[in-house]
């Protein structure tokens, strides 16, 4: 598989060092240059430094021909759009964006945004945990409950 | 008109100073505790604190019965965002969001916001037409359409003084939609004759935007 990751955090790292391990073709996008140190020396991928909402920095970074696009920066807007660019613009087939708003991640995801929201799935897992029950899967933990609804 | 704004640094600021006196409704809000605290003194309870991106402070804020959401944030991501909320959300009307790279332009009207405002773009274009001598100004790009209006102001060496509306080799796209003689508008018929100093006013597709400058300018020497 193409991949392009937006964002060198630790998620991104992680995902980038662990699927180009696997064999897959692995771009990522970070404009600060100490975040790439988290790549480790072994990181067979390609880095591009630069702004990822920037068209050219995402055509460079090969977006045109990748098969799946993960934006992992630290602002849930940023990576919204991005991820909206990914999919409109350039037609990536698999997109996917972490957001940290359990709102906003579920008004984007029913829009067509597959989006990721650590703090829900966070948060479910510790409450099974605290109550002894068996974990749940991630898609359950990935749902908005009612009682963060307002 | 109920108008939201939302970033209060100086373009939200200006933007809410000017509707209010103009006797509109607006409530400018930003995230920022210490600029609320500022602004309160000017605008009292036309300010509120809060983010604009989130669905909870925008049903606060009523953006329901809201007219216009402007989003006037120095990102342009959060612009964005502010923007599709609004629509989605609260079926606001109308959502004007404000871009700094201009090149997002073409990106947030696919993705589905009816107006942008890029101050790159117009100092840009004030440039532009410094240049090329001004003959033919776009006032604005026509929401998602990606139309212009263009007007121009025909000099007696235009080629198409003398000319009737229907044999002007008008590029696709084109429509003259109105006529300026004399500070006089008429709308135009196939059979007007333009004359010298007459203001054309027309609708174009932005591609042929060019094109259509051609047909009207006066002829350069090469």
């Amino acid at each position: 598989m193409r991949i392009v990751i937006l964002g060198c955090g630790r998620t991104g790292a992680a995902l980038a060092r662990i699927m180009a391990a696997e064999g897959h073709r692995v771009t990522l996008i970070e404009w600060n240059n100490d975040s790439l140190e988290r790549l480790g020396g072994k990181f067979t991928g390609a880095v591009i430094t630069g702004n990822g909402l920037d068209e050219d920095v995402l055509k460079k970074a090969g977006i045109e021909q990748a098969d799946m696009f993960v934006a992992l920066t630290e602002g849930d807007n940023r990576n919204l759009m991005a991820a909206q660019i990914a999919k409109d613009r350039f037609r990536v087939p698999k997109v996917i964006a972490k957001v940290n708003d359990p709102i906003r991640a579920e008004a984007y995801r029913e829009r067509g945004i597959y989006t990721i929201c650590y703090s829900l799935i966070g948060s479910a897992m510790i409450r099974d945990l605290a109550y002894d029950r068996p974990l749940g899967s991630v898609e359950e933990y990935n749902v908005v409950p009612p009682e963060l609804k307002d | 008109m109920y108008i939201i704004i939302v970033g209060a640094g100086n373009v939200g600021y200006y933007l809410a100073k000017t509707l209010l006196n103009a006797g509109h409704e607006v409530l400018l809000i930003e995230r920022d505790k210490r600029r609320c605290d500022l602004l309160r003194d000017e605008f009292g309870e036309s300010v509120m604190r809060g983010r604009g991106d989130e669905i909870r402070t925008m049903r606060e804020a009523g953006a329901d019965s809201a007219d216009i959401v402007v989003a006037c944030t120095g990102d342009d991501e959060d612009n964005l965002i502010i923007s599709q909320i609004a629509k989605w959300y609260f079926n606001v009307p109308r959502t004007v969001a404000r871009i700094n790279d201009p090149r997002n332009e073409s990106i947030f009207q696919q993705l589905g916001i009816d107006a942008t405002v890029s101050s790159t773009n117009i100092i840009y274009h004030l440039i532009e037409q410094e240049i090329e001598a001004g003959e033919v100004i776009p006032l604005a790009a026509l929401k998602r359409g990606n139309i212009e209006i263009v007007d121009v102001e025909l000099s007696t060496r235009s080629p198409v003084v003398g000319k009737r509306v229907q044999d002007l080799p008008l590029p696709p796209d084109a429509l003259i939609v109105c006529i300026i003689r004399q500070e006089n508008a008429m709308l135009p018929h196939g059979d007007t004759v333009l004359e010298a100093n007459d203001s054309v006013i027309a609708l174009v597709s932005a591609q042929n935007e060019r094109q259509l400058r051609k047909v009207f300018a006066e002829e350069q020497e090469e």
